[in-house]
């Protein structure tokens, strides 16, 4: 197993700027269903900008119904910018909450796993732990793997987010609003 | 800033303010506290039967001017009944805004009286749409609107403003800018791809224009003129196009696609470049996309890039107004010419005019009664190139395309892309609203015209003569057409009786119109006469033509174009070694 980045054959990572305006997810979801591309993750949440929202979608989809679907969504008039973010010049990582089985003989093993991964537990109970973890998918999948014979009782997972590499902003330009003049009053 | 004023009185004063003098509707609940300013306003509303003809008005008004068309309805089904006009103008990028009233703020979501979410409904078919909550909104939003609706590819916006915004007092300033960081539509095309569409274009040996609706709305008929001129290529106007480029021209060959003419079908077939101009290579259009054209290389120009490589991949993909792709493209071409080089067509346009020659449009006179396309033909040469025509779906629509005649743009409307039975009437009364010196004639079937022909009451009330004529072959002509061909003649729920139920003439009575009938190929040019003469009250005449004419040419949906039937079981030869 390898911690680098799983990434299959169609898998494609979109950060997507957004207004924050209301009804702006309906749209995005409605599209991606509309032309029957399966969304693998999606989550969104404000930006260092209060009017934009980010959205990483992470797709499962060939390069040119992509290309489409990118065009799609630019036609969105709320949809700022779209940029595929390149898995060698990016990070991204997961959220997981996982609730797992743990008696008196097995909490040390559980609680080992915990270490080596650099998770955190947040919750314990007599017969269970819940652990938190950041990583990439890989990790993330590695960890679960390892926690698996003890027993998973609950498992929920974020959306996948995901960053440039370096120094560069990719809302920087897009911060700049196109103003268009609306003809005067005609009455 | 002016005074404080309604929610309702801040909407008119924007719809005035946005230059709105028309619009089609129908008042109910959540919309009423609109329609108490609207009548001081000077703006004319004009009262509609059913709300599928406000939309398909406002779209007749916009195709007909250019200029945005606007409807009105109330909250529920008022706003649903606009659903299926919404969807055309999305289709047929019609520029339009529809206005509908919403529940109170405080209702949504709660299954209140007449609450429908209009907004989510017509999430896909609307460029886009907003819900209004707060009235100090509306003037933007209106401008907004209107802005959205226009420019780029035109399209279908929807505004839904709750009853508690039009009620609530506010204060209207009329925006100055409008900022929408998303939408900028990009018009103006890229040199570098002008320069390898002028080199492809002189390298080819059998190009086409490929002319769709587009080059209509971005009004570039006299620069498409002048690049034929220019270079002597030959043309295709799809049904969208019609009267982009005059039918009485040698180098236009006509209607492509599955009722195509034999010389546009085979011109876009056997070409080596494709010029697309706002046109999107619909299945229409290609018939089996895979068999589409084999040898042809693409310049597709669109203001829409996600129309580019969509459907056919596309060599030369060109972003940008088809106007001013035009007046770039005869630029280049020009300063190519004074260099020398100009391409050569001539065997190529030589054949496809033996082609046009051997497969002209035709049709058998029936064995007895009235062919439809002699009718078309009439009512073309006798109203002559001045007139608009709208059209429902069906044969009588295939035919008014091929043998009416157009020379003009923004003289054929129809509802193309979704294919809405029932859009000729309302469509054609929009129409002579926004074009009240023209004759509009609307060429229905008798199967659409049942579906939305209680708009004669709207025409007659308003002074809006429209002249109707009804190709009735008493039954839903081109499912018939499919049910001759293709399942053994089982005519299964296609009869529509319409020469006995309705009385088409006592029903033009009814409503007020002036109604005619006419049987005989020897009566057609003096009843059509007779409708021409009449201009102060709505005109509606029953042709009651054969059953069993049909449209041809044809290619049966999802085989090859190379498999195009000139008529029944005959397939046109087309002598390659001409080429």
């Amino acid at each position: 197993m390898s911690a680098a980045h799983p990434v299959t054959g169609g898998r494609h990572t979109l950060s997507v700027l957004v207004e924050n305006k209301p009804g702006v997810l309906a749209r995005i979801a409605a599209l991606f269903s509309r032309r029957a591309f399966n969304i693998h993750s999606l989550a969104v949440g404000p930006t260092e900008h209060p009017d934009i929202s980010r959205m990483t979608i992470v797709v499962d989809v060939e390069a040119t119904p992509l290309e489409q679907v990118t065009k799609q969504l630019n036609k969105l008039v709320e949809v700022i910018k779209i940029v595929e973010l390149d898995p060698d010049a990016s990070v991204n990582r997961e959220l997981v909450l996982v609730k797992v089985a743990a008696t008196t003989e097995t909490r040390g093993q559980v609680l080992d796993t915990v270490q080596l991964f650099r998770a955190k537990v947040i919750d314990v109970a007599p017969d269970a732990v819940t652990i938190q973890i950041t990583g990439n998918a890989g990790k993330i999948a590695d960890f679960l793997a390892v926690l698996e014979p003890f027993g998973i009782r609950e498992l929920v997972q974020s959306g996948q987010v995901a960053i440039g590499r370096g120094s560069r902003s990719i809302s920087e330009r897009t911060l700049r609003p196109v103003s268009v003049p609306v003809p005067p009053a005609t009455a | 800033m002016s005074a404080e004023i309604t929610g309702a009185q801040s909407l008119i004063k924007s719809l005035e303010s946005a230059g709105v003098d028309t619009i089609f509707g129908i008042p109910g609940g959540a919309i009423l506290p609109a329609y108490d300013p609207l009548m001081d306003s000077t703006i004319r509303h004009i009262l509609v039967r059913h709300e599928q003809g406000a939309g398909h008005a406002a779209q007749g008004y916009a195709a007909a001017t250019g200029r945005v068309g606007v409807c009105m309805a109330t909250s529920g089904p008022g706003a649903t009944n606009l659903v299926t006009p919404i969807a055309d103008a999305h289709m047929d990028s019609v520029p339009m805004v529809a206005v509908t009233g919403q529940v109170g703020a405080s209702m949504i979501g709660t299954d209140a009286f007449q609450e429908a979410d209009i907004r989510g409904i017509t999430m896909p078919i609307t460029k886009h749409n907003f819900l209004i909550t707060d009235p100090l909104d509306i003037p933007r939003i209106v401008a907004e609107a209107f802005h959205i609706a226009s420019t780029g590819r035109p399209g279908p916006v929807l505004v839904d403003v709750t009853k508690s915004a039009l009620q609530t007092m506010t204060s209207f300033e009329w925006p100055t800018e409008i900022q929408l960081p998303g939408y900028r539509p990009v018009t103006k095309p890229h040199a570098k791809q002008i320069r390898e569409a002028t080199r492809l274009i002189l390298e080819s040996r059998r190009p086409v224009l490929y002319v769709g609706g587009g080059t209509i709305r971005a009004a570039a008929s006299k620069e498409l003129a002048e690049l034929v001129e220019l270079t002597g290529m030959p043309v295709v106007t799809t049904l969208m196009a019609r009267g982009a480029f005059p039918d009485s021209h040698p180098l236009h060959l006509g209607m492509p696609g599955m009722h195509g003419t034999v010389a546009a079908v085979a011109g876009l077939q056997k070409s080596d470049l494709i010029i697309s101009l706002g046109a999107r290579f619909d299945d229409r259009v290609t018939g089996n996309l895979d068999s589409f054209a084999p040898h042809a290389k693409v310049i597709h120009a669109d203001i829409d890039p996600a129309e580019i490589g969509k459907n056919r991949h596309a060599d030369v993909p060109i972003v940008g107004d088809v106007r001013e792709v035009l007046i770039d493209l005869m630029a280049m071409l020009r300063t190519q010419a004074d260099a020398g080089h100009t391409g050569d067509f001539e065997g190529w346009t030589t054949f496809l005019g033996g082609v046009k020659g051997r497969y002209p449009l035709g049709y058998d006179a029936p064995p007895s009664g009235l062919a439809p396309q002699h009718v078309i033909e009439r009512l073309g040469a006798i109203s002559g190139p001045d007139t608009i025509v709208t059209a429902g779906v069906g044969q009588h629509q295939m035919w008014a395309a091929h043998y009416f005649g157009y020379e003009q743009p923004n003289k054929w409307i129809n509802s193309g892309g979704l294919g809405t039975m029932g859009f000729a009437v309302p469509a054609a009364m929009g129409a002579k609203v926004g074009m009240p010196d023209k004759v509009v004639w609307a060429v229905d079937g008798d199967g659409c015209f049942q579906m939305t022909n209680q708009e004669l009451a709207t025409c007659a009330i308003n002074d809006i003569p429209i002249k109707v004529a009804v190709i009735n072959n008493e039954s839903l002509g081109m499912v018939r057409q499919w049910q001759t061909l293709f399942y053994n003649e089982r005519y299964s729920n296609t009869d529509l009786h319409s020469k006995r139920i309705p009385d088409f003439v006592k029903l033009a009575d009814a409503y007020g119109c002036v109604g005619l009938s006419c049987e005989s190929p020897d009566d057609v040019d003096a009843v059509i006469a007779k409708a021409m003469e009449i201009n102060d009250v709505p005109v509606v005449v029953d042709f009651r033509v054969h059953r069993d004419a049909m449209v041809w040419p044809m290619v049966a949906a999802g085989t090859s174009n190379d498999d195009i039937k000139y008529a029944r079981d005959i397939a046109p030869d087309f002598e390659e070694d001409d080429l």
